[in-house]
């Protein structure tokens, strides 16, 4: 399984927002491993579908020059269960950018609409490492943005139709 | 007209609550970032996050605490060079750098004893307040 948790993009607005869909499969493994018999999407990877919306929303913000770790969840709510069937979109609207860091706002939505229900509402934090590591020296690759999430992007930037 | 010292203390104290999840009652002038509230490395950078926007009142232009301003950012490397710390102690240079990087920190208590441990001192609550006053007071 790939450590993926959003399908595509449905709108990026560099510097300002995103849309990111996840249709939830009864065919994904990990639907049956938290309450046996019961699957529904564990609310702490809706949180990780979240950071990858909003940290490929900051990591494009700066051209994927900066290495964008999630720092911290600074509001995570949950409204209602999300089960085998239904399509989530994750709303996440960047509130400040600055040369260290980013914090975000996001909605994940029951529905493609501004309207649809909420499921949840998640703050995160972002962190350029590079920037608040005092001394501490990391790989000059950049690990947080390899080309597995970079193609995600493309699912929006490219229209995702590709003719037959 | 500017903001009175207990508006901006209001503000700076809510904003601490929200970013480090302490209770009101906890944030005092004299409470440290650090070993009292518990604020980590990463808590530093929410902070000022959260004062920008609690500071902004017209979005247009934007409140922005220029980087190192408030925190000094690089205090690591400066533990690490011999000039300013010596066998453990901080040299009378290393207190003069100290004392140029954070204009807005109360030195009485640290000039009785300069230690790494009294340094903790520096970075309180009346620390922001000081600094927000000399911006929006």
């Amino acid at each position: 399984m790939r450590w993926i948790w959003i399908d595509k993009f449905v709108q990026f607005t560099p510097k300002i927002s995103a849309v990111a869909m996840k249709n939830v499969s009864l065919a994904e493994d990990y639907l049956h491993d938290l309450y046996p018999a019961f699957p529904i999407m564990p609310n702490c990877l809706i949180i990780e579908g979240m950071a990858q919306t909003a940290g490929i929303l900051v990591g494009e913000a700066r051209d994927f020059s900066e290495k964008v770790i999630l720092a911290k969840i600074g509001k995570a709510k949950f409204h209602r269960l999300v089960r085998p069937g239904d399509t989530i979109y994750h709303f996440a609207r960047i509130e400040q950018l600055s040369e260290t860091g980013a914090s975000v706002s996001g909605v994940v939505r029951a529905g493609p609409d501004e309207s649809s229900p909420a499921v949840a509402e998640i703050e995160l934090m972002f962190s350029h490492i590079d920037k608040n590591m005092s001394g501490a020296a990391f790989p000059e690759e950049n690990f947080v943005f390899t080309e597995q999430f970079k193609e995600l992007l493309k699912t929006h930037r490219g229209g995702g139709d590709i003719p037959l | 007209m500017g903001m009175s010292r207990e508006e901006i203390y209001a503000k700076v104290q809510q904003v601490l609550v929200d970013a480090l999840g302490v209770d009101a009652e906890e944030v005092t002038p004299k409470a440290t970032l650090r070993e009292d509230l518990g604020a980590e490395s990463i808590d530093f950078l929410d902070i000022v996050f959260r004062l920008e926007k609690a500071f902004t009142t017209d979005p247009a232009k934007p409140f922005k605490i220029p980087r190192g301003e408030l925190f000094p950012d690089d205090l690591g490397a400066l533990v690490n060079d011999e000039r300013y710390l010596k066998d453990g102690k901080i040299t009378a240079e290393g207190i003069a750098e100290l004392k140029k990087r954070m204009p807005f920190s109360d030195f009485t208590e640290f000039d009785k004893n300069p230690s790494m441990d009294s340094a903790q001192s520096l970075l309180n609550v009346d620390t922001i307040v000081n600094y927000m006053q000399s911006k929006v007071g």
